[in-house]
């Protein structure tokens, strides 16, 4: 179970989507979420459901890896989904108790609301299974370089990004390992109510915290002896270069979102 | 004679809080290594070898003594970036050296921060791959490797920094028996064919067996030194630091005691096999 968080893991992939630029991406992919809170209608979700079902199959992707990257969030979509019907008071009532309500209007918004969620999951996913960690941060880096000027310590907080991003896994396989130990030494992590399952989380939190603080400890290390010593005369294996393609790509999703933006 | 690592009577105490004892890791220790040399440093849990193993990469400093790496003075602020350069160091656990999501990016990793051009890095990187006999495997995700795999791709991310002497922090520790082989094999071809000054340090004697010296360091000091064949045979010295001999040299001296002398002593099971058969 812990070995299929699909969100932020990038499937890797050589189609024209996965070499793009992911500069060209990031700005897409904000584009895409402004764009499904700026369209309001059916017909707009619609065409925008289309462009990302495109993207996809462009990308090779298939519907599992999609939706599983939908699956954590799952819950919240549900959530604000109930919560919208039944608290949303709209002219047509079709039931009420106290003060929730399930009015047309409050199915409208909750079914508007629950494919915005969706959409905005399929936009970031779309982003993250198509580039790098690594791509990504690079693309962030080189986006926000304009901040070092204010000494904002861009690439820093790049490089951060790129090693959380790369224990991720290590540190889910971690977690899986003792939380094993733990069940065979009569830990139980599923029973009892919210707080006793919080406090089971204990014995399974503590060893996890100290393991990763000695990674890091060695890490640090092996960066060191490999030389790192921050951005100063480092050179890049990967420079970002803007292809003709990438050009295209943007002009494209400019004009098909600003065109659903106004006209749907 | 050219000694790339030259140590003479280096100490040195980790730091401890202010009214606690300082408990010396290293007490004296003085080591040279030719270069092109394959060096093993055998030793107990706590014996120092570790601790030593980062003073060739100036990841810690001697407090006493003098040690110098490719004629270079580690005591010397300015130094320290030219020899890392030039002594690279792999770490027991794979997972914990690995900085990137992607081989070839965590092999270029090393290259990058010394500034090599963009233009060689992608060479370097396919180069290392190579040696390491890791090529194919560039794009793929670190964490979907084995062990053995990993810790190949960590020695390739100093090989593509080019180093004349790379440290071997008990690197197959964690890998198991198939793993283990990959990376001493590994090793091997980098002092044979790529002519890389090689310091092993390992509590394995099977390993250490394959070194043309051994050095046996026991609670920060060295012990011995000599060949294998040497070292293993002082039976007092290793239990003193707390080793065994490997299983050969072991069977070689029990058939003595028991009157039966073979030609030579063995320090692999091959040579015993060879020797029994003979």
């Amino acid at each position: 179970m812990l070995k299929n968080i699909t969100l932020g893991q990038y499937f890797p992939g050589d189609t024209v989507i996965h070499r793009l630029d992911p500069r060209i991406k990031i700005l897409v992919a904000l584009l895409f979420l402004v764009a499904v809170f700026v369209v309001r209608t059916m017909w707009g979700f619609l065409a925008l459901t289309v462009l990302f079902a495109v993207i996809i199959a462009l990308a090779k992707l298939g519907p599992v890896t999609i939706l599983r990257s939908i699956r954590p969030l799952l819950f919240i979509i549900i959530f604000t989904f109930i919560l919208n019907i039944l608290f949303y008071s709209g002219q047509t009532v079709y039931w009420q108790w106290g003060f929730l309500t399930i009015s047309k209007e409050g199915i409208e918004k909750a079914v508007f609301i629950a494919i915005r969620l969706v959409l905005l999951i399929v936009a970031t996913s779309l982003l993250t299974l198509t580039t790098s960690p690594m791509q990504l941060t690079d693309g962030l880096e080189s986006l926000l370089s304009p901040l070092k000027k204010i000494k904002f310590p861009v690439h820093e907080m790049s490089m951060m990004m790129s090693i959380a991003m790369r224990f991720i896994p290590t540190l889910i396989e971690e977690t899986d390992r003792i939380m094993k130990a733990q069940t065979a030494r009569g830990a139980e992590f599923d029973s009892g109510n919210l707080l006793k399952k919080a406090k089971n989380m204990i014995p399974l939190l503590v060893p996890l915290f100290v393991g990763a603080f000695k990674r890091a400890d060695e890490l640090a290390l092996a960066m060191e002896s490999r030389c790192y010593h921050g951005d100063e005369g480092r050179t890049r294996m990967k420079v970002l270069r803007l292809k003709r393609m990438d050009v295209w790509a943007l002009v494209l999703m400019i004009a098909a979102s600003v065109l659903f933006m106004v006209f749907l | 004679m050219e000694y790339v690592i030259d140590a003479q009577k280096i100490k040195y105490a980790y730091p401890t809080l202010e009214d606690a004892e300082p408990e010396l890791a290293l007490r004296g220790v003085t080591l040279q290594v030719e270069k092109g040399e394959f060096v093993a440093v055998l030793g107990h849990n706590g014996s120092g070898k570790s601790t030593f193993a980062k003073h060739i990469n100036v990841l810690l400093r001697a407090q006493e003594g003098t040690l110098t790496v490719v004629g270079l003075d580690t005591a010397d602020e300015a130094n320290l970036w030219t020899i890392r350069s030039h002594a690279g160091m792999v770490f027991q656990n794979p997972d914990n050296q690995l900085v990137s999501t992607v081989v070839e990016e965590d092999v270029a990793f090393g290259p990058e921060n010394l500034g090599v051009p963009q233009e060689q890095l992608r060479g370097r990187v396919t180069e290392a791959l190579r040696a390491v006999g890791m090529e194919g495997f560039e794009k793929r995700a670190p964490h979907m490797l084995s062990g053995g795999q990993k810790q190949r791709i960590a020695i390739a991310g100093v090989l593509a920094m080019h180093p004349d002497i790379i440290v071997f922090d008990e690197p197959t520790a964690m890998l198991d028996p198939k793993g283990r082989a990959e990376v001493m094999e590994t090793i091997r071809y980098l002092n044979k064919e790529a002519g890389k000054t090689i310091v092993l340090i390992t509590h394995y004697m099977e390993e250490a067996a394959e070194a043309d010296r051994v050095f046996v360091m026991s609670d920060g000091v060295v012990t011995d030194e000599g060949t294998p064949r040497e070292v293993f045979s002082h039976k007092e010295k290793l239990e003193e630091a707390g080793l065994m001999p490997p299983l050969a040299t072991q069977v070689y001296y029990d058939l003595k005691e028991k009157g039966l002398v073979l030609g030579k002593c063995p320090v692999t099971l091959k040579e015993l096999v060879d020797e029994l058969c003979r």
